[in-house]
């Protein structure tokens, strides 16, 4: 879909996408990298469990949500990628919520 | 405008009202200054709660229990009422102490429907509490649904019966001729045998033209909610000695609340929300899942209700006027009235008396304090 | 940072950038938040680090943005970069996060210069991943240096469609088609305005050139397109539309959409601000006077959060509502701000010539905007169709709160940003309340979701 415009600066770190470790661009979005990297989709819709891509860029339309770290509804076209940063596609409401040991 | 029963006030106690009313083949009109559940009616927290009610309460909440577990029947819809529990959690022994004591009262007075239980069945019931809790006093029949959903169910049953909603419509004047009522509006004039005030947090300005005079006090309760989670916790969550209200709705939202009030300017119906507070909440609902710590609050608001000093509601005819009726005051807990309430004023007006012990809610209690 | 400022300016575009840099020169205790980590706003984006060849791509007027950052970083105003704005009351009470910590600040007069999003229309398919809207397509550029890979079809209406084509053409991006649905009458309507136009006449000599070099390239313009849907079964794979009563269809993965932009007003509505439909503009903005000054008391709005005039005019008015600020503050004179305020005053007022002609000529159709197929969805986040919309006004819901207490539309993340505009509109075409100064969504805050632990780091000191 994306690439990468030539004059684009060649630093890179690494983050984990779905349990891969790759290198990618310093500095840019989330959301950017992962259209970079072809990943057509980021997260399924709660509702219809369709397939939900960034549509803003900008802040507004909170299609970009994804599991980030291990929070889940992080808009990813605000969030700028970090070494070592943990970056998952988000399954409708996202990860089952700890219970605690109780009893 | 003519008809046999004119009720002010779109929300559910007036719908309600005027459905039950209509079965009984009289005709209504409900009028409105803003829209069908503009107000508490559809911004409320949608809790069907028998637990902890004032004694005074009790037959009116157990028949209203009976009656949503049936609702279908009544409104063609089921609101998307669940019946999952409410429960108030004890956090230590002398919390365990005081819902020991309500639950004896409750005994005392022959009711069952509010039961202890030990930690090991708390933590059956919600494995996601925060460890420290010892027990809580449950009413497993108690639930939740959706209040505008509800709303809409009895407003278009009724309207399925010939009663007639006019939004956008206040009352500013009434006058009464022989024994009908004249009533000037914003939009014409309409005349009735029968009135009823069901104006909820404005219900003290009705009261006041009908010269018996509440001390109603109008305030905004806030609310929040959450994004959708995954499913975490079934029962309505409360608490013995902190405030804590919340519940997770079939759609995986959260709504958190527990007698949070906004800033509110009445004359304006403007309402601020008082983010201290919200905070405050959100530290108790950390307490107790600390899980939530990331999940997000989307919305926050507030809707206006009527406090009434004993927190108890009126629901009686008039002490000054003949063939008006009152129902007001719910003071945060009407929702869950609402179908008893309009059964109960539908027999008072049709039958003179209702089959409910409803004394306690005679609005002369407050004319003594009269000088 | 302080729990209180003589000026507080919400948004580093063009606007607040003029505003803090007027501000904090004559003197004031200012402070400027933004949530992005660079200044520039959305027009501006990235300016500071941006590679000088992709810079040239972007234009000149885009390089114009390296001189206003400058001189704000030349002021002493202080900047908090990632900082979002979460509450605005009319008690200038500010709720902020910043760093993870939510905080409650004050200021005397607080401007928001919030800027624009692009306007939301819905129509078939346009929630499928690959479609866009073209301002997407310009951030993923501007920011990340990103192009599309295998061409792009562009579709809409407006200047910034033409502006994104040229940027892409000059950065060997295969144009596939540019899909203008901007209705042939409204070349009609705009002529009477044109006259008026020509004193502005370097906003049409720009398109004109756009379109000159555009065509030169051989990139396919269609105009007077309509029935535009996206195709696919899960992800974007063909673009369909109506071109003179015949059916196309274009393959492509990527599709970018542009229907002109809307102010941003989620906070001056949050504060209670008074807000208007703007029938021209085709959107609501807040009320306000030439100097910025909304209905409530020492809030103040400037650029495209105010009403939509574009970056330069953004950037006199930010100037304008800085001199009122200062002024209000007692810092300036009458006199002085009016001296001062001079040729701000006439360029904006030389710049609403251009206005009515440009408003005319990118109206974007009712039918487009109110009457989407009923299977249409309508809300993103929680999946609501125009069918249900149109249901529950049916059903006696008549206005766009009684419509989302039913259907949930405008209930989900987004807060109703990308619904609203046309809920309004399918509302009143299905015979409920009429657009109008009313028929928004009642604003709920925050205004941008908050987790749970950051509300609860709201300490009581913060509110003092
Ligand atoms: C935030 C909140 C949470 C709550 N949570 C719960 C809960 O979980 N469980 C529970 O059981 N209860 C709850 N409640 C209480 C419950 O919502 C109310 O007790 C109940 O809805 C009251 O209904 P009503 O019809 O009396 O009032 P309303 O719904 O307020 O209706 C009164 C109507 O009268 C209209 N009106 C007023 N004056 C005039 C006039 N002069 N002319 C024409 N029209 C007029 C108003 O516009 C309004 O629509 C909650 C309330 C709030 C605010
Ligand atoms: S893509 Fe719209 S919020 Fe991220």
């Amino acid at each position: 879909m994306f690439k990468q415009f030539s004059d684009s600066t060649t630093n890179t770190i690494e983050v984990v996408l779905n349990g891969q470790a790759i290198q990618v661009t310093q500095g840019i979005s989330v959301a950017a990298m992962i259209l970079a990297q072809g990943l057509r989709f980021n997260r399924t819709t709660p509702v219809s469990n369709s397939k939900y891509a960034p549509f803003c860029m900008m802040g507004v339309c909170y299609d970009c949500l994804m599991v980030i770290d291990g929070k889940p509804n992080q808009r990813a076209c605000s969030i700028r990628v970090k070494q070592g940063m943990k970056i998952d596609t988000q399954q409708g409401v996202g990860p089952a919520l700890r219970t605690s040991v109780g009893g | 405008m003519k008809t046999d029963v004119l009720i002010i006030g779109a929300g559910l106690m007036g719908a309600s009202t005027a459905l039950h009313l209509a079965m009984r083949g009289c005709q209504c009109i409900v009028i409105d200054k803003a829209s069908p559940g503009r107000h508490a009616s559809g911004s409320n927290a949608g809790g069907l709660r028998q637990l902890n009610r004032d004694p005074a309460e009790i037959p009116l909440t157990v028949e209203a229990a009976r009656m949503w577990q049936n609702i279908e029947s009544l409104v063609d819809s089921d609101c998307d009422a669940r019946f999952t529990g409410q429960l108030r959690v004890a956090e230590n022994q002398s919390d365990m102490d005081k819902l020991e004591q309500r639950a004896a009262l409750l005994r005392s007075m022959g009711y069952q429907h509010e039961e202890m239980i030990g930690k090991q069945a708390l933590y059956q019931l919600v494995p996601a509490l925060s460890p420290h809790c010892v027990g809580g006093l449950i009413c497993r029949h108690d639930g939740y649904a959706r209040p505008y959903h509800a709303l809409t169910a009895f407003r278009r049953k009724a309207e399925s019966l010939g009663v007639v909603f006019h939004p956008c419509t206040e009352a500013y004047h009434i006058e009464q001729t022989g024994e009908d009522w004249q009533l000037h509006t914003s939009k014409g004039d309409f005349s009735s045998n029968i009135l009823v005030n069901c104006a909820g947090a404005w219900a003290g300005q009705l009261a006041d033209l009908l010269n018996e005079p509440v001390p109603l006090t109008p305030k905004a309760l806030m609310l929040m909610v959450t994004e959708r989670l995954p499913h975490f916790v079934d029962p309505v969550m409360g608490a013995a000695s902190r405030k804590l209200s919340f519940k997770q709705m079939q759609n995986g939202t959260l709504i958190i609340g527990g007698a949070l009030v906004a800033k509110l300017d009445f004359e304006l119906e403007k309402t601020q929300i008082d983010w201290l507070q919200l905070a405050n909440s959100a530290k108790t609902v950390i307490d107790f899942f600390p899980q939530l710590s990331n999940v997000r609050i989307i919305r926050a608001w507030a809707g206006i209700e009527g406090f009434l000093p004993d927190a108890i509601p009126v629901i009686s005819a008039s002490q000054t006027a003949k063939n008006a009726y009152h129902a007001f005051g719910f003071s945060a807990h009407g929702f869950q009235l609402s179908p008893v309430v309009g059964r109960i004023l539908s027999q008072l007006i049709l039958d003179g008396q209702s089959e409910l012990p409803i004394e306690p809610f005679n609005i002369s209690r407050f004319a003594q304090k009269k000088s | 940072m302080d729990n209180h400022y003589q000026l507080l300016i919400i948004g580093a575009g063009p606007a607040g950038l003029a505003a803090a840099t007027t501000a904090s020169r004559l003197g004031v205790s200012c402070a400027l938040l933004d949530e992005q980590p660079e200044p520039g706003g959305q027009i501006y984006r990235s300016i500071e680090s941006v590679s000088g060849q992709r810079a040239q791509t972007l234009g000149s007027e885009y390089l114009r943005g390296k001189q206003l950052a400058k001189a704000f970083r030349d002021c002493d105003a202080a900047y908090f970069p990632e900082t979002q704005v979460w509450s605005l009351n009319n008690q200038r009470q500010v709720g902020i996060l910043h760093k993870e910590e939510s905080k409650i600040i004050t200021a005397d007069q607080i401007l928001v210069a919030s800027g624009a999003m692009e306007r939301p229309v819905p129509f078939p398919g346009w929630t499928l991943p690959g479609v866009m809207q073209a301002g997407a397509g310009q951030i993923l550029f501007k920011s990340a240096g990103m192009i599309p890979d295998d061409g792009v079809v562009l579709a809409g209406s407006g200047p910034l469609l033409l502006l994104l084509a040229w940027q892409y053409m000059h950065a060997g991006v295969e144009i596939k088609a540019i899909l203008d649905v901007t209705p042939l009458s409204n070349h009609l309507l705009a002529l009477p305005k044109l006259p008026k136009a020509l004193l502005a006449h370097q906003y049409l000599s720009k398109g004109l050139a756009y379109q000159k070099e555009l065509r030169r390239a051989g990139v396919k313009t269609k105009i007077g397109v309509s029935s535009l849907q996206a195709n696919g079964e899960e992800y974007l794979e063909s673009v369909s539309y109506n071109h003179f009563s015949r059916q196309q269809t274009i393959e492509t993965d990527v599709l970018l959409t542009h229907f002109g932009v809307i102010p941003h007003i989620w906070l001056t509505q949050s504060a209670g601000c008074h807000h208007i439909w703007d029938k021209h503009q085709q959107c609501w903005r807040p009320q306000h006077d030439e100097w910025g000054k909304t209905s409530i008391d020492g809030i103040l709005v400037a650029g495209d959060g105010a009403g939509i005039n574009g970056a330069r005019s953004a950037e006199h008015a930010g100037r304008l509502a800085g001199l009122q600020a200062v002024y209000a503050l007692r810092v300036i004179t009458r006199q002085e701000r009016d001296e001062q305020a001079v040729n701000d005053r006439k360029w904006m007022l030389d710049d609403r010539h251009i206005r009515p002609f440009l408003e005319a000529y990118f109206a974007i159709p009712d039918e487009i905007l109110a009457t989407p197929d009923n299977h249409t969805i309508i809300c993103r986040c929680e999946e609501v169709t125009a069918g249900e919309i149109r249901n529950a006004v049916k059903n006696g819901h008549g206005d766009s709160n009684q419509v989302k207490f039913l259907t949930r539309c405008g209930m989900g993340p987004c807060q109703g940003r990308q619904c609203a505009n046309a809920v309004a509109h399918i509302v009143a075409d299905a015979g409920g309340a009429p657009v109008s100064d009313q028929s928004h969504f009642r604003g709920r805050p925050p205004v941008t979701p908050l987790t749970l632990a950051q509300l609860a780091s709201l300490s009581e000191a913060d509110t003092q």
